[in-house]
């Protein structure tokens, strides 16, 4: 899911293989809560899921 | 999610109903405008609820003298611009960056880095990074003027066009003729300087403050928090952004901001001159400075001639209120700032709520 981005860690110095951090202009700048990560994601695949829902009605 | 949203809606609903008279909220971040457009939030709001997109995309907020002295730059042959994208095509006096002859030596970059990167693999021109934007930003920017101090990299330099959000909004409130009760704060910048760095305009100015992600629940939430309190009478400093920031922000970010930067009085569309609400390099980074390399003064530029974008910036009137917009000034032929950006107020309400006159 998503892009692949090259971002620095200068800023975020405490950030370890697997963190999830918020990226601003190339440059980790704070680490993302794990839970509300994924909040998000679930909410995405929701979104997902509805519009494959209302093509599958359109079609 | 919908339970979530309806719940916020209701709260916000009754408290509007109790204040009955109008109520402005300003949010202070391009990321948050747009959201709000294209979600479609003010369409569920009471009537006597306004949302004002206040100083928050750093394109709109850079004075009309910062562009063009960029413009000057560029006319240079010995000179590569490196810029982020939304500063393409900003009108000066004299044309944009996008519409300068010369386009060969105007390179978008996507980060501080690769500006760096630009000036190492071009020994002979020297680099000038269009440095632009809040807090969130500037840490990047000093970063790389850090690195090539290290490396001694002397045809890289930056012209910093950096600003602090905090001064802006002390402005704002300062002004007489003023008309917000309440901000919805940024999120990233607030991931930079910590939420309570708003503690003081909660003090001062009795302003609630809440800092709120982009999503558009957490938005509605944002806004539902500021009802409560404005119907309670009160002013609190809150952030329902806790999955990003912190009470203090990111220290790191802090300090290298702080080592290569100092604040300076500067100037702002539409704000004027505010006293220390920009970042200039300090003396031991000043060989960085393009102001100074190119004995370029910071001087106010001239507004364009019929743009209205100071006062939209200041929430004084909404962009159709603009004698201009979209008819002399669309996304395709901007004449103002906050036409050409895409976090900009007015290219939000024209690409979202032109049909629609509230």
């Amino acid at each position: 899911m998503g892009n692949r981005f090259k971002a620095k860690t200068t800023l975020l110095p405490e950030a370890k293989l697997g963190d999830l951090v918020l990226i601003h202009a190339g440059f980790a700048i704070s680490l993302v809560d794990e839970e509300e990560g994924k909040k998000t994601w679930q909410l995405i695949s929701e979104i997902n899921e509805f519009m494959d829902t209302q093509n599958r009605l359109s079609g | 999610m919908l339970d979530r949203i309806n719940k916020a809606q209701d709260i916000i609903n009754a408290a509007c109903e109790t204040l009955g008279r109008q109520i402005n909220i300003m949010e202070v971040c391009g990321t948050h405008t747009v959201s709000i457009f294209r979600s479609g939030i003010r369409s569920i709001l009471p009537d006597n609820l306004k949302l004002l997109s206040g100083p928050g995309c750093p394109v709109c907020v850079t004075d009309q003298g910062y562009i063009d002295a960029v413009l000057q730059l560029a006319d240079r042959n010995d000179c590569i611009i490196a810029t982020y994208g939304d500063m393409i095509r900003v009108p000066g006096k004299d044309g944009s960056l996008e519409t300068k002859q010369v386009k060969a030596n105007i390179k978008i970059v996507l980060s501080s880095e690769d500006a760096l990167q630009l000036a190492k693999d071009n020994p002979g021109k020297t680099v000038v990074f269009v440095a632009v934007g809040f807090e969130t930003t500037a840490p990047a920017t000093a970063v790389v003027v850090k690195e090539a101090a290290a490396g001694a990299i002397d045809n890289f330099c930056i012209l910093s066009g950096h600003k602090l959000v905090i001064p802006a909004m002390r402005a704002l409130l300062s002004e007489k003729n003023h008309n917000i009760n309440a901000f919805l704060c940024p999120g990233h910048v607030s991931a930079i300087i910590g939420y309570g760095a708003f503690a003081g305009i909660v003090e001062d100015f009795g302003r609630p403050c809440v800092v709120a992600g982009f999503e558009p629940v957490q938005i509605i939430e944002g806004l539902c928090e500021i009802c409560r309190q404005l119907s309670a009478g009160t002013a609190e400093l809150k952030s329902i952004y806790s999955a990003v920031v912190t009470e203090k922000g990111n220290i790191a970010a802090q300090q290298i901001v702080n080592e290569c930067f100092e604040p300076a009085d500067g100037y702002w569309r539409g704000l004027g001159k505010i006293e220390k609400s920009t970042l200039k390099l300090k003396e031991m980074y000043g060989r960085f400075d393009a102001f100074r390399r190119f004995g370029i003064s910071e001087e106010p530029g001239e507004e364009i001639k019929g743009c209205r974008c100071g006062e939209v910036l200041c929430g004084l009137i909404e962009p159709t209120e603009c004698g201009l917009f979209g008819r002399d000034c669309t996304p395709q032929e901007p004449v103002g700032p906050c036409m050409v950006s895409s976090e900009g107020a007015c290219a939000a309400w024209f690409k979202y709520s032109r049909k629609k006159r509230r």
